[in-house]
Order: C-alpha cells, then sequence, then structure tokens
C-alpha cells in the first residue's frame, strides 16, 4: 500500500523555486530518507506534505486520498505527523503538557489520552525521568527524544521527521536513531530529512537525494552508499559531469 | 493607617474592574503579540448593550433586582464574546500574515468604527446615558469606611471569573493549546491544533470578560458614554503592562496594584490626577522591569 505518494508537485516561495517537479512515494511500513545539502529543498517537501505550505502544481496522496488543500491540522488528526526542523517543542510547558498536547488531534477522551500517554513513556522512558520540567531546560538530545515522543503521542501511521541528528553529539544521535527504529517496527511508516548521509541509509531501506529542488537520484539504500553521484550532490556539482 | 486602609480597599474594587478589562488585553497579546487597541471599546459597547436590556426587562428604577442582572450580564458576556469573535474574525485574521505594526493600526480603526457606531446608534449617542437598574447602598463598615455589598459582590465575581481564566489556561487541554499557540504557532498546528479556532476562543472569553465588567460598571457607577471605552482601555492596558502582559496572573495583579496605586494617589492628589498617577506607576515599572512583576520569562534552548 501507497502510504504516500507526491506526483510532479512544485512549491514556490512568492517567485523563489522551493521544489520542482518531484515525484516520489513512501511505502507502508517503510523507512524512506531524504537526502540533500542545505538548501535543496527537503524541508520545504516536508511542509507541503504536512500542509504548513501548500504546492503550486502537483498532487499529493496519503493511502490514496489526495490531500489538496487540507488543512495541516486535519492532516494531523488522520495521522500524518510531522517533526519540524529544530524540534520545536514548547519550551516554556512541562515535558507532561508537552506530551498532552502530541494527542491533541487524536485522542479526544481524558483516559485516551492518559493510556496512550503510558504507551509512549514505556516505549521511551527517557521521558519518565523529567516528567514535571520545564521542557526548555532539556539538553538537546533529551527534546529530540520528547519532540519524537510527542509525535507518537498521536499513534501516526506516518511519522515525518526533520534533521534529527542536527546539533547532537554522536551518543545522542545514537539514542535517537534507536528510536526511530523503535517507531518503524512498531509498524509506523518514516519520512526520515538527513543531511548525514551514512546515518540516514543505515536505517532507510530507500532514499531519494534532491539537489536545487528536483530528484536528481533514487534507490535502495545498498545501491546508492557507493554511488558518486550521491556525493556530487552534496557538494553541489551537476551530476551530469563527467569526472 | 485607617486613611490608608480606606485607600487600599477602595483600589482592590477599582482593581477589580481594571483586572478583568486587563485579562482581555493579555490574552489577546499572549497568542497573537497584538495590542488590541479596540479591546476597551468592547467594553464600552457591552455597558449600552446592558443598558438596553436592562430597560427592556427590569422594573421600575429599583436597587438590586439581583437575578435580573446576573442573568443580563452572562448574555452580554455572550453578546460582547460574540463580538471579540467576529472582530478577530473580519479584521484581524484577513491580516494573520501582516506586520503587526499593521494590525495595531487595524485595532485602532476598529476602536473608532465601535465609538462612532454607538454614537450613531438612536437611543445610544453621545450623552451620559442613565443606567435603569442601580445598586442598592446598603452594606457593612470596615475600620472607619463603609463598603456596599455590591462592591463585594463584584470583587468577589470579578475574582471567581479571573479564577476561572486561571484554571481553564493552567489546567484544560484547550488551555495547554492556548499556550502552545502563544509560544509557536506552526508547531502547534502540527500537533492537530486547530489555530484559527484556539484564537477565536482567545478572543470570545476576553470579549466576555469585558462585557462583565462593564455590566458591573453600569450598575455600579450608574452612568454610561461612548468613549469610556478609551480610559478603561488604556488603565486595563497599563495593569497588564505592570503584572507583566501576556500573564494570567500578571494581569489580575497588575489590576489590583494599578487600582491600589490609583486610589492611593487620587487620595493624595486629588482624583483629576487618577490618569497621571496610572501612567506615573507605568513609567516607573517600564523603568525599573521592562517586563512587569509576574512578565515571561523567555527560556529557549537549542
Amino acid at each position: 500500500m501507497r502510504a504516500l505518494e507526491l506526483d510532479a508537485v512544485s512549491v514556490y516561495y512568492g517567485a523563489v523555486r522551493g521544489v520542482e517537479d518531484v515525484t516520489m512515494h513512501v511505502d507502508e511500513g517503510e523507512i524512506v530518507a531524504l537526502l540533500g545539502a542545505n538548501g535543496a529543498g527537503k524541508s520545504t517537501l516536508l511542509k507541503s506534505i504536512s500542509g504548513i505550505i501548500h504546492p503550486r502544481q502537483g498532487t499529493i496522496s496519503y493511502f490514496g486520498d489526495v490531500l489538496a488543500k487540507q488543512s495541516a491540522h486535519r492532516r494531523v488528526a488522520r495521522g500524518l505527523v510531522h517533526v519540524p526542523e529544530g524540534r520545536r517543542i514548547f519550551t516554556t510547558l512541562t515535558i507532561a503538557e508537552n506530551l498532552e498536547l502530541g494527542a491533541y488531534g487524536t485522542q479526544r477522551s481524558r483516559t485516551e489520552r492518559a493510556e496512550r500517554l503510558n504507551e509512549v513513556l514505556d516505549l521511551f522512558p527517557l521521558l519518565r525521568q523529567h516528567f514535571q520540567r520545564l521542557a526548555g531546560t532539556l539538553s538537546g538530545g533529551e527534546q529530540q527524544v520528547l519532540a519524537i515522543g510527542r509525535a507518537m503521542m498521536s499513534n501516526p501511521k506516518i511519522l515525518m521527521i526533520d534533521e534529527p541528528s542536527l546539533g547532537l553529539d554522536p551518543q545522542k544521535v545514537d539514542i535517537v536513531y534507536d528510536m526511530l527504529e523503535e517507531v518503524s517496527k512498531l509498524g509506523t511508516t518514516v519520512l526520515l530529512v538527513e543531511q548525514n548521509v551514512s546515518l540516514a541509509l543505515e536505517i532507510a531501506s530507500r532514499a531519494y537525494v534532491l539537489q536545487q529542488g528536483s530528484v536528481v537520484l533514487s534507490g535502495p539504500s545498498s545501491s546508492l552508499e557507493n554511488d558518486p553521484r550521491l556525493s556530487d550532490a552534496y557538494l553541489g556539482k551537476s551530476t551530469d559531469v563527467e569526472d | 493607617m485607617s486613611l490608608l486602609l480606606n485607600e487600599i480597599g477602595n483600589g482592590i474594587f477599582l482593581g477589580a474592574f481594571f483586572g478583568l478589562v486587563a485579562l482581555g488585553y493579555s490574552m489577546v497579546y499572549g497568542i497573537l503579540r497584538l495590542i488590541n487597541f479596540a479591546h476597551g471599546d468592547f467594553y464600552m459597547v457591552a455597558a449600552f448593550v446592558s443598558y438596553t436590556i436592562l430597560g427592556a426587562v427590569a422594573v421600575g428604577n429599583s436597587h438590586g433586582q439581583w437575578l435580573t442582572v446576573l442573568w443580563v450580564g452572562v448574555v452580554v458576556m455572550v453578546i460582547t464574546g460574540g463580538l471579540a469573535m467576529l472582530a478577530n474574525q473580519l479584521v484581524y485574521r484577513p491580516m494573520r500574515r501582516a506586520a503587526i505594526l499593521s494590525l495595531m493600526i487595524a485595532a485602532i480603526g476598529l476602536s473608532q468604527v465601535l465609538e462612532n457606531g454607538v454614537l450613531v446608534t438612536p437611543q445610544w449617542g453621545a450623552t451620559y446615558l442613565v443606567f435603569p437598574v442601580t445598586t442598592p447602598p446598603s452594606g457593612f463598615n470596615l475600620g472607619s469606611n463603609h463598603y456596599t455589598w455590591a462592591q463585594l459582590i463584584i470583587v468577589l465575581v470579578s475574582g471567581l471569573l479571573a479564577l476561572g481564566v486561571y484554571f481553564l489556561v493552567g489546567r484544560t487541554l484547550l488551555g495547554k493549546a492556548m499556550r502552545a499557540v502563544s509560544e509557536d504557532r506552526i508547531a502547534a498546528v502540527l500537533m492537530g491544533i486547530n489555530v484559527d479556532l484556539v484564537i477565536a476562543i482567545v478572543f470570545f472569553i476576553g470579549g466576555a470578560l469585558a462585557g462583565a465588567a462593564a455590566v458591573m460598571t453600569g450598575v455600579y457607577y450608574g452612568q454610561i458614554n461612548y468613549l469610556m471605552g478609551f480610559t478603561v482601555g488604556l488603565e486595563a492596558f497599563t495593569a497588564a503592562v505592570l503584572g507583566g502582559i501576556g500573564n494570567i496572573g500578571g494581569a489580575v495583579l497588575g489590576g489590583l496594584i494599578l487600582g491600589i496605586v490609583q486610589s492611593i494617589g487620587t487620595g493624595i492628589f486629588g482624583a483629576e490626577w487618577a490618569i497621571v498617577v496610572a501612567f506615573g506607576a507605568l513609567v516607573l515599572m517600564l523603568w525599573f522591569r521592562p517586563t512587569g512583576l509576574l512578565g515571561e520569562r523567555v527560556a529557549r534552548r537549542m
């Protein structure tokens, strides 16, 4: 089953091109990575899928339904959840409150939310320790753990996560990636945006490589790992230049 | 000494009004970073609406009629809340991507529209209107000062409403959503929060509180005027800044402190200095503690 399908999607910020003519898909249960250098359009693509911005052209389908102009908060309620770049946890709220809000769009009753909270805390025991602390007092790594835990509160079908390793030391990165594998094992489809290529290809089954807003390369992780065109995309070279 | 206690008593009474109106200012600021200059005029319109409704349902010009005032008060709260929501929908929501300065200018424009709208409405107009119901003078003595039961009730009702808001914002899921929208609107959307709805509810609550304050002003002071929102708006804004704008507890605390300072100040300098004392207090506060007493602590960490 296609969890997510993008057909010729173009996104513009006014006259500035964000992404151009992107066609890609993510199957249910997969981990798919979206790779590319800074400014390649990865975050823009995620934002258009979660509905924060709307594409100028093309269609985005979610389990077969075209999302069109459906508002972002409705998409969350349907299980399409986005952990944005920079984590954006609510620093002035406690960890408990952050988690509770994660279930805002989906778990309507208090008991449902409490049940879900227990499941998520069992999944990520780290969050239990500082439960009543203000989220702003957490370290960067803990904030990322919270951001993922908060997203899991809604029991998403698809988790999109933007640069989870950014600014974290290697030990913390391991913790976060272990979490993502855990999430995937539970049956949640993962779309991962990452600059750190080797890290992403380790857990993703397939990847798309964006360069200047367009997909220049895609395929299974194993074949991309040693593809010289991949590093070219990061160094900003045009892919058709022979070396 | 007892003179001072009297002024504090009067100040708390005055502060209850300031606090209720300040809550609306502060909540809207908290969620939109907008100083809603039209907020005082929601209060003014509410006073005129309650004047008309009370005039239609009150039996003669008698004192008291507590039950009538109570249900009219609730109706006026709903109407004023609806008015504030409508203002948000028609004026502020289409400007959500505009610079905050543009919104403030729109707020001043809305304030003009409301004031002049009341001015040209038949039966309302420019003159001071005498309220059809007033509060009785009976009450109790505390020290050498006489307080009426109405004053006590007004302080209690204000306190209950403020507590209700405090509970709503602090404890309920909706309140947490409000705080989330206040901190990071995009992140709030990504939680599945309908941000436009949350903002509309904040406007409703702010308007309803101003409506309650207006009904109580009307029955207590006995007269209303189409410019009454301007002064109260400025005073409530001062109260909100004193307490730390964006902070619920701060709005109430700021209201009480402003009420007491103004009461003591006018006791010393005379009633015509009320506004000067209020703004003097504001200037001093901004001088020594620009965030207000309970101003937002900004804790952001990467």
